[in-house]
């Protein structure tokens, strides 16, 4: 193919992929956009792999079959509460092959590749590997199977900190490779990316995990972006930056969404166990009313209620309950009531987690509102039901200084008329900070397995 | 393509992307992740010209390893993408 019409053609599947993503902007056409997206990059590998005659090379179509069928194999299997890990998971892969890229280029780099290439391919490496390391430990925790809490090595920051030094000299000497050293100094940039990964994955909590995630997810696009300069291949070069810059909005929305910097979630220091603080905000959260006498039983706020507003949280993705909460929905409905559903956005464990787990179960995307539109409509509600959501309900993050939540935009359940609240029991979310809203007035706890909590709730409807 | 049309890609690219993901509602946070996640595996053209190009037989086994690490990373991206999209409906 002449270079003119390869060039054209790179240029239009970078359209095509950008108007891919377009249509991401509207659950209505996104299904279009993702298969778009699919076929411009098959179309480029077809056409990368014309463009250097390779089109006959049977170890690359081989490998190539290998790793698409055990992406399908994962893909079949998933399910949409284990989404978040997948995603981690698939992501880790990403930059671990644009870390591959790099490091082969290096070891040969005696064969002519120049000093952009040597630049290139030593960040491939560097970012691609943190981004591998970095993911399979944020895979870990989010599948549990590693501990969720926040781990510190002692000298956690000066580690870190020699890791990421070490890599920039490793780089520097990369790019001027003396007689044989080259291959070791590669090796070496290699476990210091790792190690750095890790180090930054594995001091980041539970409820820090949408911003690393998504951190993590803009890495990956820089990986294969980087990798893409030290082949010269601008189509690589292109998808990876607009993946890179995805990823980059994505966590600038979640830092807003959480108030913090990501900086400061990557040092770890918003979700350290702060005691002392943890107490303050305990002895300062004015003392909460005596609690009535009786309080007014959830059927009856149930069957009094008009207006309706679901609050789901993490809770209900553990206890598998977004079934239940579709039955209740219905239930409510089929008895007149109107019914809304608020979402936080960093409820759950990667952002708009929730509403995958609501779609799942088919309740209508139109119903699925955002805080800053569901906030205002608290006071006018009668009934917020809050199926394993805490902090981020947690009315504690207006005062509580120097807590992990303070300044946290909440959803202000507390206007509500009445609230249920259906957690697993009255423990402190992933934030650790108490919740005064289970003392409130006007606030009935049912504590327990939310799926049993709102089955019962679904057959007392049903009785009606 | 010579170092400083590559770099003004990269800027470009990237100032596309950030324009036009930057409309994206949160309710599709979740599949717009995982559909980037997806893209990131373009890395797989680098690997499957490194590969072709290597000279020893360890640069080989590592370029196979990177084809099949970022073929998974996209069939697998695009096919939960596509799951979890479909399952938008609207009332």
């Amino acid at each position: 193919m002449p270079a003119f019409a390869h060039n054209t053609t790179a240029v239009l599947l970078v359209l095509g992929i950008v108007a891919g993503m377009r249509l991401m902007n509207s659950p209505r056409t996104a299904v279009k956009g993702n298969l778009l997206g699919s076929f411009c990059l098959l179309a480029a590998i077809i056409l990368t792999l014309t463009r250097h005659g390779l089109m006959t090379r049977g170890t690359l179509w081989a490998s190539m079959a290998v790793g698409a069928s055990l992406g399908a194999a994962l893909a079949a299997r998933a399910q949409m509460v284990h989404m978040p890990q997948l995603v981690a998971l698939f992501n880790g892969l990403g930059g671990g092959a644009s870390a591959a890229v790099g490091l082969i280029v290096l070891l040969q780099a005696s064969g002519g590749v120049d000093l952009f290439g040597r630049l290139g391919s030593a960040l491939a490496l560097s970012v691609g590997g943190a981004t591998l390391s970095g993911s399979l430990v944020a895979a870990g925790k989010l599948a549990q199977r590693l501990p969720q809490p926040p781990i510190r090595l002692r000298g956690h920051t000066a580690l870190t900190m020699a890791c990421l030094s070490g890599n920039v000299v490793l780089l520097v000497l990369a790019l001027f490779p003396g007689p044989g050293a080259g291959s070791a100094v590669a090796f070496l940039m290699l476990l210091a990316a790792l190690c750095f990964g890790i180090l930054l994955a594995i001091r980041v909590g539970g409820a820090d995990m949408p911003i690393t995630i998504s951190l993590l997810n803009s890495l990956s696009g820089l990986a294969a972006s980087v990798a893409g300069l030290a082949l010269r291949n601008p189509l690589l070069v292109a998808v990876g930056a607009i993946v890179g810059a995805a990823g980059l909005i994505l966590t600038q929305a979640m830092c807003r969404a959480m108030n913090r910097s990501v900086l400061a979630v990557l040092a770890g220091s918003t979700t350290q166990a702060q005691q002392m603080s943890l107490d303050r905000a305990r002895t300062e959260t004015p003392a909460a009313p005596a609690a009535p006498e009786h309080k007014l039983s959830p059927e009856f706020i149930l069957e009094t209620a008009r207006k309706v507003v679901i609050v789901p949280g993490y809770g209900m993705a553990l206890a598998q309950a977004q079934y239940q909460v579709k039955a209740l929905f219905e239930a409510l409905e089929h008895n007149g009531k109107e019914v809304t559903f608020a979402i936080h956005p960093v409820a759950g464990r990667m952002p708009g987690h929730m509403h995958v787990l609501l779609a799942e179960v088919d309740i209508p995307y139109d119903r699925l509102c955002e805080i800053d539109d569901v906030n205002p409509e608290f006071p006018e509600t009668d009934l917020v039901l809050i199926v394993g959501a805490n902090d981020v309900v947690n009315p504690a993050a207006a005062t509580a200084e120097g807590t992990p939540i303070y300044g946290m935009p909440v959803l202000d359940v507390g206007s509500a008329k009445h609230v249920v609240v259906c957690n697993l029991d009255d423990k402190p979310g992933f934030a650790g900070v108490p919740n005064p809203l289970y003392t409130h007035q006007g606030v009935v706890c049912l504590w327990g397995d939310a799926k049993q909590t709102l089955d019962d709730l679904v057959t007392y409807l049903g009785g009606h | 393509m010579s170092a400083w049309a590559l770099v003004v890609v990269f800027v470009v690219a990237g100032a596309v992307g950030y324009r036009v993901i930057r409309g994206v509602p949160p309710m599709l946070h979740t599949p717009l992740m995982s559909g980037m996640n997806a893209l990131s595996g373009v890395t797989v053209l680098g690997a499957l010209v490194t590969t072709a190009a290597a000279l020893t037989t360890g640069s080989r086994a590592l370029g196979a390893l990177a084809i099949v690490l970022a073929t998974t990373n996209v069939a697998g991206g695009f096919l939960v993408t596509h799951k979890m999209l479909r399952m938008f409906k609207k009332e």
